[in-house]
């Protein structure tokens, strides 16, 4: 158990640093993911047609191992200069979570029960007064849900975005490799995990408190 | 008034043929009436109902309000002036009772003030404390709870025409009979035009001031119940309303209709005079009343025989009266549960209009009358001729 003496000399300024670039780097993703992801989901709901070609494109993206869509990143951003850093990584992590987001979205306001939706329309309401005072509110849930998978699924994933250049925990782990330090190696992944445990945590926190007060049991 | 001009719905089926749902239907139903749409499923009545607020789009055919042709009104706008009432009351469970009520009035854009009161109003139509409920979700309440708040959001912008959909389907048939006849009496003080679908005849005899059968897509027969249940047009309607159809009736004949034109005798009046009378008649019993008609009892022929002076010292009080509005219904069971044979009429203000009888039923029933319909055809001459 000599790499819990790792603890001891690590550098927490750096530790400290380093965790808040990651979890910037992984908000960013998300959140874009959220303001892309769920326009998606509605645009699929008013436009059937389109729920099956987006739901493939996103979980073909997903289905790309990690490390080769870091990768295929590189080229691409190289024709306008941002080939390493964080651009890639945040756009690599912000089309993993597009799946869960979009997909979520989608199912949610799908499953709104028929006779939800038929009441509303029945009365007088258009599909986006709809959407703003019943559908949404209801999917909030289900779509805080695909947002936690989201986060909890990149905050993993973006260790490798050191490879490229772009900072975060993954600097832990990488340097600790390079030098054979077994100890960092190990306290680098131990703090990743612990970064997706609380983020997963005050998500659900999060959930609880936007769920509709009439949904809660 | 709404009326319905050859309204007529067709969809391609997945195999490419073409079928006719509804077909050219056209009736008219007048301010503050109650019309039922009858039928088993599949017989296009739901299709037609929402052909009239729009939720599906016509083919071809039209949809009058106070003889205004909606086919060219924005749908939206159309909607928020008719109620909508489904039976599996579609409340928006992320909203309060209060939001729930008011969601259309605060579409029209009502002041806070003005939507509060009208739910404290509604709330208080239905028998529900509104400082009790307004603030709870929908899944706090019972289904009958629920399906009353369905009703009143229907009614909270104050819809001219409400329009429901099995609105009493899912609720318990104890909370059902009650949630009927308070929605009858909201019905009447209100005075709404409403269309109801439905495939139970015993609601339609109840609710119904006029019931619209269809059967494969057409109108089939559009009459009062009474006349409906007397005058089946054809074999369909008639196993439709079922063999009991003469009993079923009996919730709608109202005490006055099947009255006889019993006479009636002053307390002052002879005995002898009474005794001819009842001879002349050939009845067992006299209704007494005084100079202003108003009935105080009746007397007995068993006790007249071999008596002298005026009938006053034989009076005798009803065991069992009949109001006029009173249907047959309860009147039978009434008189049952006396063991009469005989119950007076009396109006509001106990004026005496006549007996019912076991034989005044009898003869209401089968005499071909009904109410509703003046041409008077009995069902035996008009299987004969």
């Amino acid at each position: 158990m000599d790499w819990l003496s790792t603890f001891s000399y690590m550098d927490w300024g750096q530790v400290g640093a380093l965790t808040l670039q990651h979890v910037a780097l992984v908000g960013v993703a998300v959140g874009l993911a959220i303001l892309v992801g769920v326009p998606l989901g509605v645009a699929m709901t008013r436009f059937p047609w389109l729920s099956g070609p987006l739901q493939g494109a996103a979980t073909v993206v997903l289905t790309i191992p990690s490390i080769a869509l870091f990768g295929l990143m590189l080229p691409l951003y190289s024709k306008i200069g941002h080939g390493l850093g964080p651009l890639p990584a945040v756009t690599a992590a912000f089309l993993y979570s597009l799946l869960p987001i979009l997909r979520n979205t989608y199912l949610a306001l799908t499953n709104v029960e028929p006779g939800i939706r038929e009441a509303g329309k029945g009365i007088g309401m258009t599909f986006w007064q709809r959407l703003r005072m019943v559908d949404i509110p209801l999917a909030v849930p289900v779509i805080l849900a695909g947002v936690r998978t989201a986060v909890v699924m990149n905050i993993g994933v973006m260790t490798i975005a050191a490879v490229i250049g772009a900072g975060g925990l993954g600097v832990l782990i990488l340097t600790a490799i390079s030098r054979s330090d077994m100890g960092q190696l190990i306290v680098g992944a131990i703090i990743v995990s612990i970064l997706a445990i609380i983020a997963d945590l005050l998500l659900q926190w999060l959930q609880r408190t936007l769920t509709p007060k009439g949904l809660r049991s | 008034m709404i009326e319905l001009d050859k309204l007529t719905k067709r969809f391609k089926q997945k195999d490419g043929k073409d079928v006719t749902a509804v077909d050219a239907v056209s009736l008219t139903v007048n301010e503050g009436e109650i019309c039922v749409f009858l039928g088993p499923s599949g017989c296009g009545k739901s299709t037609t109902l929402k052909m009239i607020n729009r939720l599906i789009q016509p083919t071809s055919g039209r949809v009058l309000i106070n003889g205004e042709d909606t086919t060219g009104l924005d749908e939206v706008a159309l909607r928020r002036n008719i109620g909508y009432v489904i039976q599996q009351i579609g409340l928006f469970p992320n909203m309060t009772v209060e939001e729930n009520i008011t969601v259309v009035p605060k579409l029209l854009g009502w002041d806070k003030k003005r939507c509060h009161e009208r739910a404290m109003e509604l709330m208080n139509m239905v028998q529900l404390d509104p400082r009790q409920y307004l603030k709870r979700y929908p899944r706090e309440l019972s289904g009958g709870q629920q399906q009353r708040i369905g009703v009143i959001r229907a009614l909270a912008a104050d819809a001219p025409l409400l329009l429901m959909d099995e609105p009493f389907g899912a609720v318990d048939p104890i909370n059902r009979d009650a949630i009927q006849n308070e929605f009858f009496q909201m019905q009447r003080a209100l005075n709404k035009t409403v269309i109801m679908v439905s495939h139970d005849i015993d609601e339609a005899i109840k609710l119904g001031d006029r019931i619209a059968v269809f059967r494969a897509g057409k109108l089939v027969q559009f009459d009062h119940p009474d006349t409906l249940l007397a005058h089946p047009k054809d074999e369909f309607i008639a196993s439709f309303v079922g063999q009991d159809a003469t009993l079923k009736r009996l919730l709608l004949i109202r005490a006055e209709d099947a009255a006889d034109d019993a006479p009636s005798i002053r307390p002052e009046t002879p005995v002898a005079d009474a005794l001819g009378l009842l001879e002349e008649h050939d009845r067992r019993h006299l209704v007494v009343t005084d100079a202003a008609n108003k009935a105080l009892g009746y007397v007995r022929r068993r006790e007249l025989r071999g008596q002298s002076g005026v009938v006053r010292a034989f009076l005798q009080p009803f065991a069992a009266t009949a109001a006029f509005d009173e249907h047959l219904r309860i009147l039978l069971s009434r008189m049952y549960q006396f063991n009469r044979a005989w119950l007076p009429v009396l109006s509001a203000d106990n004026d005496f209009l006549g007996e019912v009888t076991q034989e005044s039923i009898a003869d209401y029933l089968s005499s071909g009358r009904s109410r509703g319909k003046t041409s008077i055809v009995s069902p035996a001459e008009g299987a004969a001729g």
